[in-house]
């Protein structure tokens, strides 16, 4: 491998890169504009619940227990369907997540120290919201039949739980997405930088040019990469300091372990899209692949949106293939859990063999078409 | 210019034979999305089950120990491991081990007896907040009415109060993979609309193929139709496909009428093809478009509703929602297999996605109009 003619490949490239600028500018530019849009628009905290509330007491204590669950915040009062049948109507049409129905006895039981019924009905469909709600509501009416119950003796709660939260401790989901966000957002990008690089030489006919200079394959690939390492490095830092000057994301751990780790990911990252890139010869096919092999993995199977333990045990196994899932692994343990190679070592080691093997298929893919 | 029937029909056959012809090509537009609904319809699991939970019995009595069996029998919580010392249930979180800790003081069995109130300590992780918020939720309610039925039985409480009945319609068992495949369904078509069209225009621009088109009597609008059809007749195809695996591989339930469905599946579609020919025609090369394409695509799918409900978004995130079609659409694939809602129940969907399926389509054409004149 010869030096110079390494760094005059990523010269040529990063000129060529100059030449389009529009892309050069989303490059740049797509990571943040992400972040800082997503980072307001995601957010799992589940609220404003979409209610509708059948009274069918229509009584203080009935009013009293409405009244409950309007300012708990977690609930959002739409409708009050007269009857029992236009219940039905409100949570088809979507209208209502949720319905609650108090029986005309409600009043009467209360007063008696008869259980008094409380109906519930959920538009399950919606699994996530629809327990939820259900936990919200069911705390609600247990606060309220304590209150009931010892109105007027001293009686204490006989057993509690004091909960506390680790590592997020206002259980902000902002906290928990923008890391994700970044690892995400980052191994998408990676791919979409270096998926045409090849091809595209082979569609404008470049390849021709360069199969006839002496520069070596392993030259092109690796001084192909670096202009890319470059932008994406940016890309990393730009999109850390907006989740932390923005949005206030707690940073615990160590710079320098978060630098070093991003960059095997994003060795790792852009070789494989090279990779592809080399593979297939058509722009148009390199698109399709790099968006199907990364853009849902990214977001379906790292771990960011769905949790990694709950999936069959062998989509658990492809979701080791994923480089993102190690990546985001590595921010929310280093941005929220402060934790140090001690605990991270495992996804360093997996990013390096992923880093070395996209290398080594790109450089050899790469092979066939100078020959 | 009039449409010529039989010129569009030679465009169609270039274009679907353009398409199919590489094998590589067949497996990116059929098999791989088949690959994608399988693996991604397992993958889309918000179920709160088994929360692998790490337990400190400092207490160590009968009374103590009921109390975890109930936390397992709820089958939310899954013991992975149990201690005396603290030091253990932190690293136990950090690493990822456990995402609950439940740690019991000395004296909680007396204390519940002697009616003095007793504390059990909850730990969550709070990196995945939303499942620690469901678990915190459950933990609490767990150990509130352990507590209140010993209470009841001792005789230190009256009875009475709330008696609060769940009733979950159209997903009794509240399992989140009914909900979510559907979501899978959409993300893959507006994928694969937008994969088969952005690519089109441009491609032809960089190889020098539109100049040809501009001395070929091919009018803009017959080329936009020979571009367009083939591309909806695949993902159409596409959509069968996972539709018949969400159905039948699944077991998600199909309550309502495939005829309601298919007006929007064909509106749904269209907008996609549309938006992916009006991104194919104002871009230069087709790396832009490519980057156009993700710009795009993320919004759709994470302003759709698909991961999280859109009342839980920012107010002006929730109006821009209305601009997305994966939405509208979304919300009526939802609604006709779950909930057997009708064209009355989803009217205000399908005027938003026909608005925007047409109002596309005709920007895409005036578009490449103005490019091709030029």
């Amino acid at each position: 491998m010869n030096l110079t003619r390494l760094l005059a490949m990523s010269r040529k490239e990063a000129i060529q890169l100059r030449r389009d600028p529009r892309s050069l500018l989303m490059a740049f530019m797509l990571p943040v504009l992400l972040i800082l849009f997503f980072g307001y628009a995601i957010s799992f905290d589940v609220k404003n619940i979409e209610l509708a509330v059948l009274d069918q007491s229509n009584t203080a204590p009935s009013r009293d227990l409405i009244e409950r669950f309007e300012s708990s915040g977690y609930f959002n009062i739409l409708a009050y369907p007269e009857r029992y049948a236009d219940i039905d109507d409100l949570l088809r049409r979507g209208e209502v997540k949720l319905v609650l129905v108090i029986p005309p006895e409600f009043a009467r039981d209360l007063a008696a120290g008869w259980p008094a019924q409380v109906q519930i009905v959920l538009d399950g469909s919606d699994a996530n919201t629809a327990t939820i709600a259900q936990n919200y509501a069911t705390a609600i009416a247990a606060r309220f039949s304590l209150e009931v119950l010892l109105r007027g003796r001293q009686v204490v709660v006989p057993a509690q739980a004091e909960s506390r939260v680790w590592f997020n401790e206002t259980l902000e989901s902002r906290n928990m997405i923008v890391p994700g966000l970044v690892a995400v957002i980052m191994s998408i990008i990676a791919a979409m930088l270096t998926a045409l690089t090849i091809a595209r030489e082979w569609e404008r006919g470049t390849m021709e040019q360069l199969a006839a200079t002496p520069v070596h394959r392993l030259e092109v690939v690796i001084g192909k990469l670096l202009p890319y390492v470059a932008i994406g490095l940016f890309d990393v830092a730009i999109a850390v300091i907006a989740g932390l000057v923005i949005f206030g994301v707690p940073f615990r751990g160590n710079v320098f372990l978060l630098s070093i780790m991003t960059l095997m990911f994003l060795l790792g990252a852009l070789s494989f899209g090279m990779f592809i890139s080399a593979t297939v010869k058509s722009q148009v096919l390199a698109t399709q692949l790099a968006l199907q092999t990364t853009y849902l993995p990214a977001i379906l199977l790292s771990g960011f949106m769905f949790s990694i333990s709950t999936m069959p045990v062998f989509l658990q196994v492809v979701t080791y293939a994923v480089p993102a899932r190690y990546f985001v692994t590595v921010t929310k343990g280093i941005f929220l859990k402060g934790v140090g190679p001690s605990v991270l070592w495992a996804e360093g080691v997996a990013m390096i063999i992923f880093a070395t093997v996209g290398l080594s298929l790109a450089i050899r893919a790469f092979k066939k078409e100078l020959g | 210019m009039g449409i010529s029937p039989t010129r569009v029909r030679e465009m169609l056959k270039k274009e679907l034979r353009q398409m199919l012809r590489d094998p590589k090509m067949r497996g990116a537009l059929i098999v791989a999305p088949i690959i994608m609904l399988v693996m991604f319809g397992y993958a889309v699991n918000t179920d709160i089950r088994d929360t692998t939970t790490f337990v400190i019995d400092h207490d160590r009595t009968a009374t103590s120990r009921e109390l975890l069996e109930v936390f397992e029998s709820t089958g939310y919580f899954k013991i992975v491991g149990r201690s005396d010392r603290p030091a253990d249930l932190v690293r136990a979180l950090d690493y990822g081990d456990a995402a609950v800790g439940i740690e019991i003081p000395v004296g909680f069995a007396a204390d519940i007896a002697s009616g003095q109130g007793a504390q059990v300590q909850i730990v969550v992780d709070g990196t995945d907040s939303n499942s620690a918020t469901v678990a915190l939720g459950y933990a609490g309610l767990i150990v509130q009415q352990f507590g209140l039925a010993r209470a009841a039985a001792a005789g230190t409480l009256p009875g009475g109060g709330i008696d609060l009945r769940n009733r979950a319609w159209y997903n009794p068992e509240l399992e989140s993979r009914t909900y979510n495949v559907p979501g899978v369904i959409a993300a893959l078509i507006m994928l694969i609309t937008l994969l088969l069209t952005s690519m089109s225009v441009v491609r032809e621009r960089e190889m020098g193929t539109l100049d040809q088109l501009s001395v070929s009597p091919l009018s803009p609008t017959e080329f936009i139709l020979g571009k367009t059809v083939p591309s909806m007749l695949v993902a159409f195809l596409d959509l069968f496909l996972v539709t018949g695996i969400a159905i039948l591989w699944f077991g998600i339930p199909m309550r309502g009428s495939f005829l309601v469905l298919l007006p929007a599946a064909l509106a749904f579609i269209v907008a996609g093809l549309a938006l992916g020919l009006l991104l194919s025609s104002v871009s230069k090369t087709q790396q832009e478009a490519f980057m156009g394409m993700f710009l795009i695509l993320l919004p759709a799918i994470i302003l759709s509703g698909f991961f999280y409900p859109i009342s839980s978004m920012p107010e002006l995130f929730q109006w821009l929602t209305v601009l997305n079609p994966m939405r509208h659409f979304l919300e009526i694939i939802r609604a006709v297999f779950l909930k057997d809602a009708g064209f009355l129940d989803l009217w205000r969907q399908y005027v938003a996605l026909t608005l925007m399926a047409v109002g596309v389509l005709w920007v895409a054409v005036v578009r490449f109009r103005g490019t091709t004149a030029s």
